[in-house]
């Protein structure tokens, strides 16, 4: 029996990753054993909704591995995985939970929750993301009623079902569940806090008209079966009144999942930082700090199954000591094609970190996986890399040559920074969100890499240096632009040393209104709302965006608060001391000049606003609606808008029929309409999670999906303000336009003219669509010549788009103009 | 920083319109034909061109509205100028009639174009007049929304009243089916309330009377309510009623809502196929002119 029990691979966790290790291990004929928690393999993909079609994102990469994987449904992929592993006689051992891995090459111990255990010469470690879902924890928890995931709640009708959880999910499942079968929550605290508010709303209403009961402060103690009875289990639950039992068919445990970051430091692998979405430390290997054990997969930070299983395959290569080429050695030689200079791929990898001390540190699979996502550009001279109050937010490295950076204001003088190999920019608007703040321009001989904001930013999270650097310029660069232009920088470095960088919450106090003024702080990303206290209420007088700094009054001589500042979305500030500030004004004695203009502007927009209570209401409102967070906002002025829905049909006619905004939904307040549209967020919510990445924003603003979209549905859960929808494309729209197409008959333009601008894939003729169903959401048109359609339909003017810079000016003219 | 179709661009189309008449006005007044003035000079002519250009390119507003692509200007810009030039078409075509009518082809499309003027006036007056009041109505729910709550509403009318005799749940299950809000385009403009509901009598028999804005209804929850010496009963009861005043509100509120925007687009019914009859009729009338001239 030991002898069986020892291995020379030892896989943990039967996703597409560890499948196709084992399957290599298996090919080369290497002794192995792959183990799955779950009765069956993939359960990642096991769990995806029935029928999902699932894509093979990056399409450009080759897939290297001995089992099959190409676009298409849930099914027909886990059935092709199957035949492969018969195929290759994996030894798979199902519902084998590992739940310690201990010593290192060449001998490594794997225990089973079964309390068996194995011996490995190396792990591969591909547990992916998703974590083990929390269990009830109560006697009776593996009975067979009990559930973590639901499918399809139209399966069961009659039943009593009991969900445990106060998440998103459980509410979703229980609110389904409930219009067949007799439904009750269990939460576990008083309320149901950090849900959607959408469904808050229904949770709330729910209970209350009746439709399914809801048990607070309760907590399970036992579920037992009941054989022959009524409800074949029962649940027995503590609640403020003592016990309560609960005769049930199901239990359907909604209380998350336990992230596998513990599990996977107890054995020894180590993350370069607190930060949940910090990647662990790996070699370009893919081997951890321990020796023999190797990481990949969605663990290792590969959110594709393509990518996963190219590892599987590329790491049982190295765990034998044997050398080779990734898959995606093509790609990057592509990349590099047009470089002034012939290198092969690793040796300008290498050449690459070398010349550039941010990434010097960085360990060479993850600079890889940098470049892979990055592009290369070999600029003419004088060409303009990117402009000012462009919105993109791609950050760039110098490797050859130099290029120059222009700023100053629209019209003013303007400046010339010239950068040179080695050094970076673009970091304003990759931390802030917002529009460029100068333009850049190629020098000569200029050799550039242009990396998206996502990789960056999950860069910054797994490389403490990189964040380090990049923090500690932007200040820098932050202060020179705002408060001292014309200063060269290793001038300003000591200030900015002493500048402190600060995150806080959506809705904590940067300083309170009486507090001693003693700093000035900027905001670097996200905004902040201003209030006063006028008799017993907080009075929003203001709003200020990133890129811009409040209380600018207390450094030049006024010593208390005479306001609040608060975040309004998760923000970030620089702020500077009095010392920092004295020192600025010695190098700049024409600041306080500035800062006083500044602040009368302030004052004079201030008093324009606080002329009625209304704008301050009217500020507050738009703020939950997401202007605090806003780079454009769809509002309706009702005092104009004749229901006509116009609009509507205007985003379907050229998007591929389906609207993208929802007109009369949303909230209304002084006649300002916020119609369910997006706000094309500075950070924008639904882009963090999207596996292929492709959410991206465009030079102006627009935040889009492209057509890569394997349609996962987590940007539809992360939009705060439910924007997002999955859909076929083109659905037919029903009615919409009926009215409005009387008499006329069809004009150009009408009826089915979307069609052919929409998207390529149609649903198939059968009404069984083939095209898998992807997110859609507002572009902001960003494809049409006149620009967004729907206020361009609008017959009345009732529909506008406002962007932050207008907000003030907006709610000042809406609130005192009436 | 926006605007109404109205004050669009400064009323840019206002000016254009008012000197059009200015100049139509202008020359009528210096022209001296030989015959009593009338389409048949060179002034009616240039007149009547004008006039029926400006009749067509009122009509392609329909098609640049429905032109979702089209970036010639914005649809709002459009109806700025649609609302000032169609109300110049009044001085423009009168002034080409020479003020001579008659029972014949050429006075009815002036009276058709003048049917379509008024009913677009009409059309301003209505967007000028009700969309703050849909809006306020609305505050902030859908239609949908308030019919949805108003389902809701019945649901647990009828929960409560399962534990009522049986009457009860006659009366809030009838409610619920007799309610009839629309109908014809006059009760929807009307604002009608044509609900009924079907109420037990003292005598117990089951009567179906006129509930309008629930006012049956409430009032026999009422008398039901006076009656009750049981204090479960009255609470429920008592439960049952706020529930009907909110639907009651509720339905007003979808009533008065679907009243609004048939205001707001009944006028279109009028606007639009005159129109095409005045495009018929404006064939036949520069046919006529050209074949016996
Ligand atoms: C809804 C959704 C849709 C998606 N759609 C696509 C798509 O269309 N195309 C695409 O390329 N990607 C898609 N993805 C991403 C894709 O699912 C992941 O990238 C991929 O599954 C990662 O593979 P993996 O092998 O690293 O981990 P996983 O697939 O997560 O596999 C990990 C396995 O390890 C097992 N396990 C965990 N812990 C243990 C343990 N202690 N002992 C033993 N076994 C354990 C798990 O049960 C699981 O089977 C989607 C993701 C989601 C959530
Ligand atoms: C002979 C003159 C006119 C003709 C032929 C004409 C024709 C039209 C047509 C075809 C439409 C498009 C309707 C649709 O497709 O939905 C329209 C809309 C409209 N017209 Fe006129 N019209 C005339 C005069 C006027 C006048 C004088 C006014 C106002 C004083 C007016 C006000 C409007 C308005 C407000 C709209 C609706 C815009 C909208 O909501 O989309 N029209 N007209
Ligand atoms: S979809 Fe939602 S999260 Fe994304 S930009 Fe729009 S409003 Fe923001
Ligand atoms: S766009 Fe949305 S649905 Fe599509 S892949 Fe990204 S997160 Fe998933």
């Amino acid at each position: 029996m030991n002898n069986t029990n020892k291995v020379q691979i030892a896989i943990v966790g039967a996703g597409p990753g560890g499948l196709s290790a084992a399957a290599r291990a298996a090919e080369l004929g290497v002794s192995h054993v792959l183990f799955e928690q779950s009765p069956a393999h993939a359960n990642t993909i096991q769990k995806y909704q029935k029928g999902k079609h699932v894509m093979a994102e990056p399409n450009v990469l080759p897939l290297r591995s001995p089992l099959r994987f190409e676009a298409g449904t849930r099914e027909a992929i886990l059935d092709e995985w199957a035949r492969g592993l018969d195929k290759h006689a994996v030894n798979i051992r199902y519902g084998s939970e590992v739940t310690s891995i201990s010593g290192s090459r060449p001998d490594f111990t794997l225990k089973l929750k079964s309390g068996e255990e194995y011996h490995a010469e190396t792990v591969i470690f591909a547990i992916g993301m998703q974590g083990n879902p929390r269990r009830l924890g109560i006697p009776g928890e593996d009975l067979p009623c009990v559930q973590n995931t639901l499918d399809d709640p139209g399966e069961y009708s009659g039943e009593v079902i009991v969900v445990v959880g106060a998440g998103d999910a459980a509410i979703e499942n229980a609110v389904a569940l409930a219009k067949q079968n007799t439904v009750f929550i269990l939460n576990r605290s008083a309320e149901f806090a950090r849900v959607k508010e959408g469904n808050l709303n229904l949770i709330l209403k729910s209970v209350e008209e009746g439709k399914l009961g809801c048990y607070y402060n309760a907590a399970c103690v036992s579920l037992t079966a009941m054989p022959g009875a009524d409800r074949p289990y029962t649940l027995v639950i503590n609640t403020d009144n003592g016990e309560a039992v609960v005769p049930c068919n199901r239990v359907i445990a909604r209380i998350g999942a336990i992230p596998p970051r513990k599990f996977v430091e107890s054995c020894g692998i180590r993350f370069p930082s607190p930060d949940p979405a910090a990647l662990p430390v790996l070699n370009e290997r893919y081997e951890s700090a321990v020796p023999g054990l190797y990481v990949i997969g969605a663990l290792a930070g590969y959110p594709l199954i393509k990518q996963a299983m190219n590892q599987g395959y590329e790491v049982v290569e190295y765990a034998l000591g044997r050398e080779v080429e990734p898959a995606d050695e093509p790609l990057l030689a592509k990349k590099f094609a047009n470089l002034p200079f012939r290198k092969s791929v690793s040796e300008t990898l290498a050449l690459m970190q070398q010349r550039i001390p941010l990434f010097t540190e960085v360990n060479s699979l993850v600079f890889r996986e940098l470049l892979l996502g990055s592009a290369v550009h070999v600029p003419a001279k004088g060409e303009a890399i990117f402009r000012k109050n462009d919105y993109t937010n791609s950050f760039y490295t110098i490797v050859e040559g130099t290029v120059e950076i222009e700023l100053g204001a629209e019209g003013g003088p303007s400046r010339r920074i010239p950068l040179g190999a080695g050094q970076f920019f673009g970091e304003m608007s990759l931390l802030s969100g917002r529009r460029r703040s100068g333009t850049v321009y190629a020098g000569a001989n200029c050799v550039l890499i242009e990396s998206p904001r996502r990789d960056i930013l999950k860069l910054m999270n797994s490389a403490d240096s990189v964040r380090k650097v990049i923090d500690q310029l932007f200040i820098a660069r932050a202060i020179q632009t705002g408060f001292a232009p014309g200063v060269p920088f290793d001038q300003l470095n000591s200030i900015a040393a002493r500048a402190e960088l600060k995150r806080y919450r959506k809705g904590e106090t940067l300083f309170a209104e009486g507090d001693e003024a003693d700093r000035l702080i900027l905001i670097r990303s996200g905004s902040v709302s201003v209030s006063r206290r006028i008799g017993e209420h907080d009075v929003v007088i203001s709003y200020v965006a990133a890129g811009n700094y409040v209380g600018e009054m207390g450094l030049l001589g006024k010593t208390r608060r005479n306001a609040t500042v608060r975040a309004t979305v998760p923000t970030e500030a620089v702020s500077l001391d009095a010392t920092a500030f004295e020192e600025l004004l010695v190098r700049n004695p024409a600041l306080r000049a500035e800062l006083e203009t500044t602040m009368q502007k302030r004052f004079a927009s201030n008093a324009r606003m606080r002329g009625s209570d209304e704008s301050g209401d009217l500020i507050s409102f738009l703020i939950k609606q997401g202007l605090g967070e806003a780079t454009d906002l769809l509002l309706i002025d009702e005092t104009l808008c004749v229901g006509c829905d116009n609009c509507e049909t205007a985003c379907a006619e050229t998007h591929g029929g389906t609207s993208r905004l929802d007109r009369a939904a949303g909230p209304t307040f002084a006649n300002v309409h916020v119609p369910t549209s997006c706000r094309h967020c500075e950070d924008p919510h639904c882009m963090r999670e999207c596996p292929p990445d492709a959410i991206r924003r465009a030079p102006n603003g627009e935040v889009y999906i492209q057509d890569n979209c394997i349609g996962c549905g987590n940007c539809e859960r992360n939009c705060p303000y439910g924007v997002i929808h999955m859909a076929y494309a083109p659905a037919p729209k029903p009615g919409l336009a009926s009215w409005l197409l009387f008499g006329a008959g069809s004009g150009p333009g009408d009826a089915h003219a979307g069609a052919h601008h929409g998207h390529a894939a149609h649903g198939a003729a059968d009404g069984k669509p083939k095209a898998p169903k992807k997110a859609v959401k507002c572009d902001m048109c960003k494809d049409q010549s006149g620009g967004p359609a729907c206020v361009r339909a609008c017959p009345t003017g009732a529909a506008l788009r406002v962007s932050p810079e207008a907000f003030v000016e907006f709610i000042s003219e809406s609130a005192v103009g009436r | 920083m926006h605007q109404s179709f109205l004050q669009y661009r400064g009323k840019r189309y206002l000016w254009w319109a008012l000197s059009l008449c200015f100049v139509a006005v202008l020359a009528y007044a210096w022209h001296q034909p030989v015959s009593p003035p009338n389409g048949g000079t060179w002034l009616g002519y240039t007149l009547g061109t004008i006039g029926a250009l400006l009749i067509l390119w009122l009509t392609a507003l329909g098609v640049r509205k429905r032109s979702y692509q089209s970036a010639v200007g914005t649809v709002q810009g459009w109806v700025s100028a649609h609302v000032y030039l169609g109300l110049a078409l009044i001085v423009v075509a009168t002034l080409h009639t020479g003020f001579q009518f008659g029972w014949n082809v050429h006075t009815l499309a002036y009276v058709l174009m003048m049917t379509v003027i008024v009913s677009g006036l009409f059309g301003v007056v209505m967007y000028l007049r009700f969309p703050e009041r849909l809006s306020a109505n609305r505050s902030s729910q859908t239609r949908e929304q308030m019919l949805q709550e108003i389902a809701d509403l019945d649901q647990r009318a009828l929960r409560i009243a399962a534990n009522l005799p049986a009457e009860f749940a006659e009366a809030i299950a009838s409610n619920r089916d007799r309610t009839r809000i629309g109908g014809t385009v006059l009760d929807i403009l009307r604002g009608r309330d044509r609900s009924q509901v079907s109420l037990a009598g003292d005598d117990g028999v089951l009567q179906v009377v006129p509930n309008p804005a629930q006012e049956h209804m409430l009032e026999w929850l009422g008398r039901q309510l006076s009656r009750s010496t049981d204090a479960e009963r009255t609470r429920r009861i008592d439960e049952l009623v706020n529930l009907m005043a909110s639907r009651r509100s509720l339905l007003r509120r979808v009533i008065e809502d679907a009243r609004i925007a048939g205001w707001l687009q009944v006028w279109l019914y009028v606007h639009v196929p005159i129109t095409f009859a005045l495009l018929g009729s404006l064939i036949a009338h520069v046919v006529s002119v050209f074949l016996y001239w």
